[in-house]
């Protein structure tokens, strides 16, 4: 809960038309060459908070403080988006980017 | 319970350049040089590799990192990087990274031989996201060399072509069908076909463009020797007439042109930007009177410039307005105001050659009947049915 997480040097992350867009940019990123990726609302916001700065404690408090949900399903929401964005190199620990 | 997942693959299709309105937002074409290291017989652009009138005038790094910025900022998801080759661009590195760490695709059109150990390696490592497009003259030194015009050539491919795939960088190959290789397409077919990205018979262009700058009256006429008959065309196209019928089937299904005397009815992507900053409507369409000067202007400005007054533009040329206006072929027929302009000078002008070419496809198909004119047939929704049912009994 204390990590700090940063957007990965082997993505770029777009806007377009209001929908957060993310690009591999070194190989191996996607499972195709041809890969772009796309994340529903929860996950867009948690990318948002992902600033290589806030820790995910503060980014679950964040959260919850925002949307008045159960902290322990937006724990869930943030440790699960995290993993996924590790799984897939989208983000670095801050501290080893 | 299962795992929840936060992350998709997208397909950029969705996305128009500007809600509604816009141009589909999916590709900018970058034409980095007009200058080529081949000299193909059949080229409607290249200049010289050396020629300095050209290299003086092209954009500089910095200009084009302002236009692939703007075009990011666009919303553009791919630009094609072609020429000329461009890899004769010293700076091709330095832009193609700037352009993927923009987050854009880039589709490269390369003949491959300027294909270096660093080059491969650039392209492994950051890959493009998109196919690259390896043009191939020939299967054997003696022909391909007498396409480009360039001794060494050949060799030079092949090195490129090797270096690829060594590296395993994703690229397809194209041919163009010309006298020197004419009796190498199965043997060019065959070796496509070990290339795990082609899952089709490579294209091969036959119907070969006049120059779009109308600047040499000498390269025109060559260009037009270079090419097929209508009849030869339709043979080659119709090596396996089932899945050719069955493609210009589905092809008829999605196309169908009401008569109209609109000009433009394509939907090209938002345009290109030729080597020395004009955007113009498409790669091929460089009538100087639809060009804008990005360096003048935004890339926005010149984009909604060129497809506004696209849109508006209406055919006067009589002939055109007789055939053409009501044909039920336009889309089918290659002829579009590009190539009127390449081969008269005028945006409306019938271009007979791609007249005779659309006639005999549709003839093959049973869409036109012998000595009809398209433009005179009034059941062309019958007889498009009727190649359907053909098709599906089939």
């Amino acid at each position: 809960m204390d990590m700090v997480f940063s957007h990965s040097d082997d993505v770029v992350s777009r806007e377009i038309d209001g929908a957060l867009i993310i690009v591999p940019l070194t190989a191996g990123v996607g499972d195709m060459e041809d890969d772009l990726f796309s994340m529903n609302e929860t996950g867009t916001e948690i990318w948002n908070l992902l600033d290589g700065k806030k820790t995910i404690r503060e980014i679950v408090d964040a959260l919850a403080g925002q949307y008045r949900a159960d902290a322990g399903e937006i724990e869930a929401d943030v440790s699960g988006i995290v993993k996924e964005l590790l799984k897939r190199r989208m983000i670095v620990e801050a501290t080893a980017a | 319970m299962p795992e929840r997942t936060y992350v998709f693959h997208e397909s950029m299709s969705r996305y128009p350049l500007w809600k509604g309105e816009g141009p589909p937002a999916d590709r900018l074409d970058i034409e980095l040089t007009e200058r080529c290291n081949n000299a193909c017989i059949h080229c409607c652009i290249n200049r010289p590799a050396g020629d300095r009138q050209s290299r003086a005038r092209e954009l500089d790094t910095k200009a084009w990192k302002e236009i692939l910025g703007q075009a990011a900022g666009l919303g553009v998801m791919t630009v094609r990087f072609t020429g000329g080759e461009p890899l004769l661009r010293d700076d091709f590195s330095e832009l193609y990274l700037f352009a993927r760490r923009l987050g854009l695709r880039v589709l490269l059109f390369t003949n491959a031989r300027l294909i270096t150990p660093r080059i491969a390696a650039l392209l492994a490592d950051t890959p493009p996201l998109e196919e690259i497009e390896v043009s191939v003259y020939g299967m054997r030194r003696e022909s391909y060399e007498a396409v480009t015009g360039v001794d060494g050539s050949y060799a030079e491919f092949g090195r490129g072509v090797q270096l690829l795939l060594a590296r395993k960088v994703p690229f397809v190959v194209k041919g163009a069908l010309l006298p020197p290789n004419k009796k190498e397409q199965a043997e060019f077919a065959a070796w496509a076909s070990t290339n795990p990205r082609m899952d089709a018979p490579p294209a091969c262009a036959m119907f070969f463009d006049l120059r779009g700058r109308r600047d040499s009256a000498v390269k025109n006429s060559r260009i037009r020797r270079q090419r097929v008959s209508p009849e030869e065309g339709l043979a080659i196209l119709t090596r396996d007439p089932e899945r050719y019928r069955a493609e210009m089937a589905e092809f008829f299904e999605k196309f169908l042109p009401r008569p109209s005397d609109l000009l433009f009815t394509c939907e090209t992507g938002p345009g290109c930007v030729d080597a020395y900053g004009l955007f113009q409507p498409c790669l091929s369409l460089r009538h100087p009177g639809l060009t804008f000067d990005v360096k003048r202007g935004a890339l926005k400005e010149a984009v909604a410039y060129g497809y506004t007054r696209l849109k508006e533009m209406r055919a006067v040329n009589p002939l055109y307005l007789k055939r053409c206006a009501r044909c039920f072929l336009r889309g089918f027929c290659e002829q579009c105001p590009a190539k009127s302009w390449s081969e008269h000078g005028t945006l409306d002008r019938p271009v007979e050659y791609l007249c005779r070419v659309a006639h005999a496809q549709a003839r093959f198909l049973g869409l036109v009947m012998k000595e009809e004119h398209a433009w005179e047939v009034r059941d062309s929704v019958e007889r498009i049915e009727n190649l359907k049912r053909k098709v599906k009994a089939s």
